[in-house]
């Protein structure tokens, strides 16, 4: 241990004068260890529960060893594509993740500037907020029908749907971000004479930066909820589709494994987005 | 005519249906390239008369009047140093000087000479080797030259520093008032300063302005500090002028106009 600290700390105090130092010292080495070992240790042991839950007749899930050799197919070849809706699992998450991109970005930019408008001013925080927190509790798909009587096709609504869903976080954390503004940073402003141009890209923005990436992160997990629940009822290309198309054929391994993708993937769009906002803000955002 | 001329000016605050007056009647001439100090108990009104100067705060009556014109908006020829160094803490060192030189500077200067002023200012308080730094980086005492630096480089007219050195140990504060006095003595700015440090006031001071006690606060009275400069700390402690200032701005604050609370 106290070797371990010594040597951390050495390394530490080397590292801003670019002398020569061991690219993995034992502190590091110990503290990567200690992060990964729990986590796979606990999964193994899941898996192992799992297997033995499942391997008894009657059970209503196949255990992890079958679901390796029926998905065998999907897992080792995600790009195969027959043509319809007869892709690989690559195919159907980049579709998803197309909607997701470009149904976030919408939100993130509107949800930006209404979140600005709504923080610059008490009045339009006292009447809209109430509305915004009814809005925002209202479920993804509910939005659905909505949305398909509206625009008459599958695509713009989902694109929609997710707009709608994740730009409620946005807006009401940026507004929380922009009403936080220090007024110290109001006053050096006004001492500069910046105009309402460079107040908001030069002052606004960065200074409500950790507070809008906090509602970014929020949106983009509820995006990737909403996007594979109305993929399953839009159809098409979609990871949603592909789970809701191997229910309907009973390939339940072929489920499971979609379902470990969806979950990775949200996992790494919430990790992306706190990555951009460690980068914007110069590490005053929690990642 | 003065430099800076404050005209009877008052204001008053209301909050919850309750109006306060804070100052009435401060009336006060400054001249170009004094350093006055603005002294006085806690709450009386020393940041207010400074916001009224910045341009931050409105008067209620009367006005201020810098070079004839007057005063009813902030901006960069009076440059504020806040108390609390209100340094933008996603920006460096360098680039919180540079937002300012950049903005108000950008007609003045080629962009070449920008850079290079930033430099120099950086240099004024010897902060060059920490410019890549950002705030939270630097001790109190950095971040206050930071805040110096970057209101001296709007080349500003009037210089208003709120408590500038409030806030640091009394090594630090020693140094960065020799420091003051000696960019002071180079530049020949206007300098409004507010503390209420007695001996800071006499060090860097040519008049100490002193407030009663609010509400309805104004000038009790002004004090001129016949020293020669530059001061040296060290020579001042024995000196007559210096002793009898001292005890003349003590006797103000400690007998004459001491703080109710404390009196009782
Ligand atoms: N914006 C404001 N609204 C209401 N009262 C204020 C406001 N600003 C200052 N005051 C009051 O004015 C008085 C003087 O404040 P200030 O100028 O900050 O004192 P000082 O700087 O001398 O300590 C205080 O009693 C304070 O409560
Ligand atoms: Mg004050």
């Amino acid at each position: 241990m106290a070797v371990g600290t010594t040597l951390g700390g050495l390394a530490a105090t080397r590292k801003g004068e670019g002398a020569r130092r061991p690219l993995v010292t034992a502190a590091s080495l110990k503290g990567f260890a200690a992060r990964v070992v729990p986590p796979l240790v606990v999964l193994a042991l899941f898996l192992l529960l799992w297997e033995v839950l499942c391997q008894r007749p009657g059970a209503g899930l196949p255990p992890p060893s079958r679901v390796l050799a029926e998905a065998h197919d999907i897992i080792v070849d995600p790009f195969y594509d027959n043509g319809g809706t007869d892709k690989g699992l690559f195919w159907h998450i980049s579709a998803s993740l197309q909607r997701v991109a470009l149904g976030f970005t919408l939100a993130a930019i509107a949800g930006i500037l209404l979140g600005t408008l709504v923080g610059q001013s008490e009045w339009a925080m006292r009447g809209l907020d109430p509305i915004f927190q009814v809005l925002r509790t209202i479920p993804p798909l509910a939005w659905l029908p909505l949305s398909l009587a509206a625009f008459r096709d599958g695509q713009p609504s989902a694109i929609f749907v997710i707009f709608i869903t994740s730009i409620w976080p946005i807006i009401i954390n940026t507004a929380v971000g922009i009403r936080n503004i220090p007024q110290d940073y109001r006053n050096v402003a006004a001492v500069l004479r910046l105009n309402a141009f460079e107040f908001f890209g030069k002052v606004m923005l960065p200074s409500a930066a950790p507070y809008i990436f906090t509602g970014l992160r929020i949106g983009v997990g509820l995006s990737w909820l909403a996007i594979v629940a109305a993929e399953m009822l839009i159809g098409g290309v979609g990871i949603g589709f592909f789970i809701w198309d191997a229910w309907n054929s009973s390939h339940i391994s072929e489920i499971i494994v979609a379902l470990v993708y969806v979950g990775v993937i949200g996992f790494v769009l919430d990790r992306l987005v706190a990555f951009v906002g460690h980068l914007v803000t110069r590490g005053t955002a929690t990642a | 005519m003065s430099h800076l001329t404050l005209t009877s000016v008052g204001i008053s605050f209301t909050r919850a249906g309750r109006t306060t007056e804070v100052l009435r009647d401060v009336d006060l001439k400054i001249e170009k390239g004094e350093f006055v100090s603005l002294i006085g108990h806690s709450g009386c009104g020393k940041s207010t008369v400074l916001n009224i100067v910045a341009g931050l705060l409105k008067a209620s009556t009367g006005g201020v009047l810098l070079d004839g014109r007057e005063v009813n908006s902030p901006g960069p020829e009076r440059a504020v140093v806040f108390q609390n160094h209100s340094l933008l803490p996603w920006l460096t060192v360098r680039e919180n000087v540079a937002l300012a030189v950049d903005k108000v500077l950008k007609a003045k200067k080629s962009k070449a000479e920008r850079r290079e002023w930033i430099e120099h200012n950086l240099a004024l308080v010897n902060m060059t080797h920490a410019a890549e730094k950002r705030p939270h980086e630097i001790s109190g005492g950095m971040k206050q030259r930071v805040g110096i630096a970057r209101a001296l480089a709007m080349e500003p007219k009037v210089l208003l520093m709120d408590e500038p050195f409030g806030a640091l140990d009394a090594l630090t504060r020693a140094h960065l008032q020799d420091q003051l006095m000696e960019i002071h003595l180079r530049l020949k700015n206007t300098v409004i300063m507010i503390t209420h440090d007695v001996d800071e006031a006499v060090l860097l001071s040519d008049r100490i302005v002193m407030m009663t006690n609010g509400p309805s606060a104004t000038i009790g009275e002004v004090l001129a500090v016949p020293l020669t400069r530059p001061r040296r700390r060290l020579e001042l402690v024995e000196d007559p002028t210096y002793t009898h200032a001292r005890a003349e701005v003590l006797e103000f604050l400690y007998a004459r106009h001491a703080k109710p609370a404390l009196a009782a």
